[in-house]
């Protein structure tokens, strides 16, 4: 049993809570995921690392209340615990050598985004960090990512904070003016990252996504997490889960991995439907 | 006393009635049936039989024990080289082993050594007699790296001689391809969590959401002043055809599918895990887990479920019993096919159709057994123009798996083969000194009884390590 050693709202769909894990703390680095499991019946699901304190060994996890099993683990409150919690699992974002980046974070992606922004900047870099959300009520780690940024662009679609626009548009402004970096690196919704890669492509601009596909047991047994990436050529089966999450932008397949995580939309909606009557009947 | 023929029959549930539940298919030997086949066994001098089992049980011993109704007796014999004999007695290929040396079977069929394994080992979890005593410890640690039979098997001989035995596992529940691999219908949960409970009672410490390779690596473990390791990892990543259309919705591994439904219980009706049920179902492939896969799409309510295999029916990998129940349960063996490519929905009008990408059909081509190759195999080739497509909607690809990549990416100086395997030596021995190795991690898919019979050697292997160093 893993204890809920903190519980925040960024949001009215997004949860921050820390949880009581230290050998996962001791290892984890940004970009990697962890899986949970609620409680002794639950679905494993698989969460990207938010961060990490090694010394109090507590990790980090930022999740939206989207299905049956983010609404379970958002029912739970501090000091509370969660049934299983396994990782660090994947592997770490690349940050050797990088001296300059930009960060691209859509959404909740800007959960998992952060902790990159933050690692490279830590590290001396030069980060320049591209942030949207739908509307201002969705706006998470506002602070956290000026802080972590040499230079931020906010965007969201309604123009009701920040700019109005999409993430692409600056970084198409950036890239038009000749601005190089050593990578970008884009996180967020998977139709988010293929229209950052339409853009940078033309560009011959090195630029990382991170992947989160349906997992299982996400150790490299299953193959549920497997995308197809195309390398010289080549159509190529490769498991987000041991060979990913990372992935380099430009050999991925996005339209098929868009088209497989929709695989289980109407279970989704049918058991967060059961879920949210039974959450009723329990608060009568 | 005349011979009795042939082997007294497995009582099984109806196969039209099982076909649509999850309880076990064959419901086990009662006393006087047990009794009645003991009686069978010649009790030969040359023991024909031992020669056959990975493990080496005294198969003549523990008969001889049920003729006399000792079925405690039994049990501690086989338990002498037995870690899971009720597992063993459930899912080992016994044709292929023990029964396939008995002397009785040159002439008639062999003696059910399986079936009474199965019958002395439920005997005894049903009387809950003899509590498991604790060694005395020996002062020694060692650590297992997965708790699939491999690994059980190893923990359980070591701790049975003294050592303080760590397993550690990756998921949360132990038993590795023992409770997310073999179905319920098979090899109920419940005994699997029976075998791992008395190795608890043998003191073994079991640690679940522990990766080796993520979580902790095991030049970790030598630090934390394991004196030896023994990886028992398992089989890896699934493999595919790599053919069109293996990305569609509605394709699954083997693993994938056996795993929601096994080790998540996707079957159950309320379920957090969801999987794909009903319709038509074809899985490619012929051993175990093709099987497995087949009877698990069918009690899930398949409305029809193919099995498509390349060779003939000779050449089936699968343990014969399995195949007999499948066919008796319906499936639909579509031998000498190959897949060239699984076919998806497409409508060109509407790109956001939520059916755009489900599988539609899966299409074969016809084959034929040519030349023996070198290992005597005669391989199948396709007939050229003989293309047909199977109206499908979930196919399940059941082809075999590679080696877990987590442990060789993160042991300095551990050989592995080609194919990813760990290479070790006949003790099970590996590159690294104190670094053991067994199981699928080793071999490749393989039987759950060759890797018991892996962890048996290691663990002798360390043990002679850890005294002798």
């Amino acid at each position: 049993m893993y204890k809920i050693v903190e519980k925040r709202e960024l949001n009215s769909t997004v949860t921050f809570m820390s949880i009581e894990a230290p050998l996962v703390a001791k290892k984890a680095e940004p970009g990697q995921f962890i899986i949970l499991r609620v409680d002794a019946d639950g679905e494993r699901i698989p969460l990207t690392i938010a961060g990490y304190d090694r010394t109090v060994g507590t990790v980090d996890i930022i999740f939206q209340i989207v299905g049956a099993t983010t609404m379970k683990l958002n029912a739970k409150k501090e000091g509370e615990f969660i049934e299983d919690f396994v990782g660090p699992l994947g592997n770490k974002t690349e940050t050797d050598g990088v001296k300059k980046a930009c960060i691209v974070g859509g959404g909740v992606g800007c959960a998992i985004a952060y902790p990159v922004a933050k690692k490279l900047h830590d590290l001396g870099c030069k980060v320049t960090s591209v942030i949207g959300f739908r509307n201002s009520d969705l706006v998470i780690l506002e602070k956290e990512f000026a802080a972590a940024s040499d230079r931020l662009y906010k965007m969201s679609d309604d123009g009701s904070w920040g700019e109005k626009g999409v993430v692409t548009a600056p970084l198409k402004a950036m890239l038009e003016a000749g601005e190089k970096f050593d990578v970008v690196i884009a996180i967020g919704p998977v139709i988010m990252m293929k229209f950052v890669t339409e853009t940078t492509r033309p560009f011959g601009q090195k630029t990382v996504v991170s992947m989160n596909p349906i997992m299982i047991d996400g150790t490299g047994m299953c193959g549920g997490c497997r995308l197809t990436v195309h390398e010289d050529g080549k159509a190529v089966t490769k498991f987000a889960c041991v060979d990913g999450p990372d992935f380099d932008a430009f050999t991925v397949d996005f339209d098929e991995a868009m088209m497989r995580g929709r695989m289980y939309a109407d279970f989704e909606a049918h058991a967060r439907e059961e879920e949210c009557n039974l959450l009723k009947a329990e608060v009568k | 006393m005349a011979v009795i023929p042939k082997k007294t029959p497995m009582p099984t549930q109806d196969a039209k009635v099982r076909a649509h539940n999850f309880s076990e298919v064959a419901t086990g030997y009662t006393v006087e049936m047990a009794v009645g086949e003991a009686a069978r066994c010649l009790n030969c001098k040359n023991k024909p039989c031992v020669s056959g089992c990975p493990v080496n049980i005294d198969i003549p011993g523990f008969i001889s024990k049920i003729k006399d109704g000792d079925f405690e007796g039994a049990y501690r014999t086989i338990s002498v080289y037995s870690s899971l004999p009720a597992v063993c007695g459930r899912v080992c290929p016994q044709e292929s082993q023990c029964e396939s040396k008995c002397t009785l079977g040159i002439k008639f069929e062999p003696v059910g050594i399986g079936r009474l394994e199965r019958f002395v080992a439920d005997m005894h979890n049903a009387s809950g007699s003899g509590k498991t005593v604790r060694p005395a410890p020996n002062g020694h640690k060692v650590a297992v790296v997965g708790s699939g039979p491999s690994g059980l098997t190893c923990a359980g001989d070591l701790a049975k001689k003294g050592y303080s035995v760590s397993v550690f596992e990756a998921l949360h529940t132990a038993g590795g391809v023992l409770v997310y691999g073999i179905p319920e219908f098979r090899l109920p949960k419940a005994i699997v969590a029976k075998e791992v409970e008395t190795l608890k009672e043998l003191g073994v410490e079991i640690d679940t959401n522990v990766v080796i390779g993520k979580t902790l690596t095991v030049d970790e473990l030598f630090d934390a002043g394991y004196e030896a390791v023994f990886i028992g990892s398992g089989a890896g990543l699934p493999n595919f055809m790599n053919i069109p259309g293996e990305s569609l919705k509605g394709v699954y591994s083997a693993n994938e599918f056996l795993t929601r439904s096994n080790l998540m219980k996707a079957f159950r009706d309320k379920s957090d895990t969801p999987i794909m049920k009903g319709g038509k179902v074809a899985i490619v492939g012929g051993g175990n887990v093709a099987m497995d896969a087949a009877r698990t799409a069918l009690r899930l309510g398949a409305e029809h479920v193919y099995i498509v295999y390349r060779r003939s029916m000779a050449e089936l990998p699968a343990r014969k019993e399995e195949v007999e129940h499948a066919e008796e349960e319906g499936i639909d063996f579509r031998l000498l096919c190959n897949p060239v490519e699984i076919l998806g929905y497409d409508n060109p009008e509407d790109r956001r159709d939520p059916k755009n990408g489900c599988v539609t059909g899966i299409k074969c081509i016809k084959m034929e057994l040519g030349e023996p190759d070198e290992r005597g195999r005669r391989s199948p080739v396709p007939i050229p123009g003989s293309e047909f497509v199977l109206d499908v909607d979930t196919v399940i690809m059941s082809i075999g798996t590679s080696p877990n990549p987590l442990i060789k990416s993160t042991v300095r100086g551990l050989d592995v083969n080609r194919r990813g395997g760990i290479i070790v030596d006949e003790s099970g021995l590996t590159s690294r000194e104190g670094i053991y190795a067994g199981g699928d991690a080793v071999t490749g898919a393989s039987t759950v009884i060759s890797a018991m019979g892996a962890g048996k050697i290691a663990a002798k292997a360390i043990d002679e390590y850890i005294t002798n160093k």
